[in-house]
């Protein structure tokens, strides 16, 4: 069936109020996107690392999920989720669970791509059903924004601070959504908040009814460590998309499809001028950062539009 | 061991009284919490300026505007944290954002 | 009628596992309880029990996959060793603190370093404090009985549980056993019905929050009432296992204790040996006991005093370091133990069988031999020693 945003919106929602993120995170936008794509009756089981989203989320005695919810640790979503999955394959073939139920695991970058890699990946590779989700902010943010592998280059980040002699994160960002690509599963995307969310609809959608693992990648913003005014997240999340720094696209049964193209690719000036982890780039001087970012972000956007022919 | 309602949990319960594991029974609970009181800033939602596009809704990171037979009606100020993400995403004008007088 | 048969204790406890047919195994290889998961995959394979296997990529892994389960509404099972139940340490604190029900077979071996496969009790004893229950087997016989009840006593304390034998000595030593018939296992364990679990569709269980200082001590010490309560549990299952088997269980377990004058206290395989030495020094007319400690967690603290309370001299068997520098775990805890007792008996620690260094009912006559000296008004001396360790000349 067709994407209808209020056909959507007029299921009953799965994440409440009352959670303790902060105003404008990108997590809790992430969250509710994602649950708002399974089907009404469906039961779910929500797994989350520890991070910024777990703590605000599940905080004693209050839970902001409708559905089960389960956290153990940081580095292990997505094994904690595959118990839970192997548990619902017997307990439904010997009678004792009849409904249907989906499992979907939350983390964030520091979980996802970092200290969770090896969980997230044994769990991808042994072919659990179930769907993982990074909501990346680019940052350690419940700890204090410090860096991580999923923080772009020349990010000021508080153990990558940008001085005199190190610009900020050395490194550049770690391509993740390629690494779940490679472990060949049916279903990974990555996505962001657009409009009226049907990118992110149709691959949460995709994600969670397609049998077999799956990982959608959710770019997040986070007005704290990014340093932007928190109402501008459209605005940043439409430039992280047009500049082309987060592509839009999927990979469905091993074949490539961008499901957005610019129609004007954008200078990445635009998406950094508008945050202050990258201030210091437009300083006298630090020209070279952002020619350097741009042939970066330009040599990684015609690899993917190749793998997408 | 007593099976207690997240409503009846507060800072004065007893280990005795405490939920096994520290589990809760129930959805939803974080209802209960009052996080309106963050706001600095209040959207204002001008619903005679409205379309019901709804493009504020999913954009709310705080499931603070409701929707009811596909249309959106006020928000939901026990939980808006006032972050104003609605009023940049509004493409009609029809949410203010003024300082909340406390 | 049950049914006599060789096997070692590796494959005593993957048999009670098939007998159990738990939902979930989720199990990563690791010497020297590698067998477990090997014999329980076989069984799967042929058909022998309806357990979803998880084999996961760590151990890790293998205790975050026993947490879901068992919240999920599963049993849950796994088996590790040393570096591998090291691994688990964060979510074995997560297990518990969470009360989740999980029946854990752990083959005993050194932690590292050096590395080493050898049987010592470094792993489970650095873990005695995670809140977990820890039962510890003699023999192949035991830790298959251990490993049943084990299903039982978890499920009805809520706390999870080590059932822990010595690597290779008894997790690889091929030994005489009696098992039960199948259906009597599965009658004894029965099914397991939780009251709340995640797959509960009449309603949600949220698992595992975040919590805040005013929480946080009443989530501890409503744990620590379900540690000082679950010997009740492990008495009662011991019961009824001894209606079922005819073998009878309890805390510790006392060897020629009634009138003995000195005595020796260990766990697991080496309480064999101590027996032996036991009984011959009973010849020559020594008045030598033993207590085997079965159950370490909870500790055993009034059944020891107990027991001890008799004795003028007794020495603590550590097969663990815990670098207090004044003694191993179960001499401090012993000690503690006795502290209250009006008539206390000179305690003695040796630190001994480290990384699968040799024990021999030689090295009990030594410790006898030391005990008698005690007992005969000796001086005790330095109460933390070694035994079996090559020394090269005084300390300096």
């Amino acid at each position: 069936m067709a994407y209808n945003l209020k056909r959507e919106l007029n299921k009953p929602e799965r994440l409440a109020g009352g959670h303790r993120l902060c105003a404008g995170c990108g997590a809790g936008i992430a969250v509710r996107g994602v649950l708002r794509a399974l089907e009404e009756g469906d039961k779910a089981v929500i797994g989350n690392a520890t991070g910024c989203l777990e703590v605000s989320t599940f905080n004693y005695p209050n839970t902001a999920y409708y559905d089960s919810y389960i956290h153990t640790a940081f580095e292990n979503a997505g094994a904690t989720l595959s118990g839970v999955e192997a548990a619902y394959n017997v307990l439904k073939k010997k009678g004792k669970v009849k409904e249907t139920y989906k499992f979907i695991t939350f983390g964030g970058d520091g979980g996802t791509y970092d200290i969770g890699l090896q969980s997230l990946s044994g769990a991808m590779e042994r072919g659990h059903d179930m769907v993982y989700v990074c909501y990346d902010n680019e940052a350690y943010m419940n700890t204090g924004i410090q860096r991580a592998s999923s923080t772009p280059r020349f990010a000021d980040a508080t153990t990558s601070p940008a001085g005199t002699e190190i610009p900020g994160k050395v490194q550049n960002k770690k391509n993740l959504t390629e690494i779940m690509a490679a472990h060949n599963i049916p279903y990974v995307a990555q996505t962001t908040f657009l409009g009226d969310f049907r990118d992110l609809h149709n691959k949460a959608h995709k994600a969670i009814y397609t049998e077999g693992p799956c990982f959608l990648n959710v770019l997040a913003p986070c007005p704290r460590g990014w340093r932007y005014e928190a109402a501008d997240l459209p605005e940043i999340c439409r430039l992280a998309v047009d500049t082309c720094v987060w592509p839009l696209y999927e990979i469905e049964n091993g074949v490539w499809r961008l499901t957005y193209e610019p129609r004007r690719k954008l200078p990445v000036e635009e998406f950094l001028s508008r945050q202050g982890r990258f201030r210091h780039m437009f300083q006298r001087g630090n020209e070279w950062m952002i020619r350097e970012t741009q042939d970066y972000v330009d040599q990684q956007w015609e690899k993917l539009l190749k793998k997408c022919e | 061991m007593k099976k207690m309602k997240a409503a009846d949990i507060n800072e004065t319960i007893s280990w005795q009284d405490i939920t096994l594991g520290a589990e809760i029974y129930e959805p939803a609970t974080s209802r209960y919490v009052q996080t309106g009181e963050w706001r600095v800033m209040t959207p204002v939602f001008k619903e005679d300026k409205c379309k019901q596009c709804l493009l504020c809704v999913p954009f709310c990171p705080d499931s603070s505007i409701p929707v009811s037979e596909g249309r959106r009606t006020d928000f939901d100020f026990y939980h808006c944290k006032g972050c104003g993400i609605c009023v940049t995403v509004c493409p009609f004008d029809a949410i203010d954002y003024v300082r909340e007088e406390k | 009628m049950a049914i006599r048969e060789r096997m070692s204790g590796n494959e005593a406890v993957a048999t009670a596992m098939r007998q159990i047919n738990p939902d979930v195994c989720g199990a990563f290889p690791i010497t020297p309880s590698t067998e477990i998961p090997e014999y329980f995959s076989q069984f799967m394979a042929n058909g022998l029990v309806d357990t979803q296997f998880v084999p996961v990529e760590s151990e890790h892994s293998a205790m975050s996959v026993c947490i879901g389960a068992s919240a999920a509404g599963a049993r849950a099972v796994t088996a590790t060793s040393s570096a591998g139940l090291a691994y688990m340490w964060e979510l074995l604190y997560v297990a518990a603190s969470s009360r989740l029900p999980i029946t854990m077979a752990v083959s005993n071996r050194a932690l590292t370093g050096p590395i080493s496969i050898g049987n010592d009790h470094s792993d489970s004893m650095g873990a005695r404090d995670s809140g977990w229950l820890q039962i510890y087997a003699e023999n192949n016989q035991e830790v298959y009985d251990n490993f049943i009840q084990g299903i039982l006593i978890t499920e009805a304390t809520r706390l999870p549980v080590m059932i822990c034998q010595d690597g290779f000595i008894t997790s690889h030593g091929v030994a005489n056993i009696e098992l039960l018939e199948d259906e009597k296992v599965r009658d004894f364990v029965g099914e397991y019905e939780p009251e709340e679990y995640l797959l509960n569709a009449e309603n949600p269980l949220a698992v595992g929050p975040y919590g805040t200082a005013p929480y946080y001590m009443e989530v501890k010490r409503a744990q620590a009432q379900a540690m000082k309560e679950a010997g009740t549990a492990i008495l009662d299952v011991a019961r009824r296992f001894e209606e079922l088997s005819g073998r009878s269980y309890g805390f510790i377990e006392e060897y020629r204790m009634e009138d003995a004058e000195m005595a020796v206290v260990a766990i697991g395989s080496s309480a064999g040996t101590g027996k032996a030495a036991v009984d011959q020094l009973r010849e020559e007319g020594v008045k030598a006991g033993l207590v085997k400690v079965r159950v370490f967690r909870p500790f055993p603290a009034k059944e020891l005093a107990e027991a001890l309370g008799k004795v003028k001299a007794a020495a603590i068997m550590d097969k663990a370091e815990s670098f207090s520098g004044c003694g191993g775990p179960m001499f401090a805890e012993t000690r503690s133990a006795l502290y209250d007792l009006e008539q206390r008996p000179a305690l003695v620690n040796y630190i001994y069988g480290l990384g699968g260094r040799d024990v021999t009912v030689d090295h009990f006559f030594h410790v006898f031999r030391d005990l008698e000296e005690i007992c005969s008004g000796g001086e005790v001396g330095e109460v933390y020693r070694y035994i079996g360790v090559r020394d090269g000349g005084a300390e300096k």
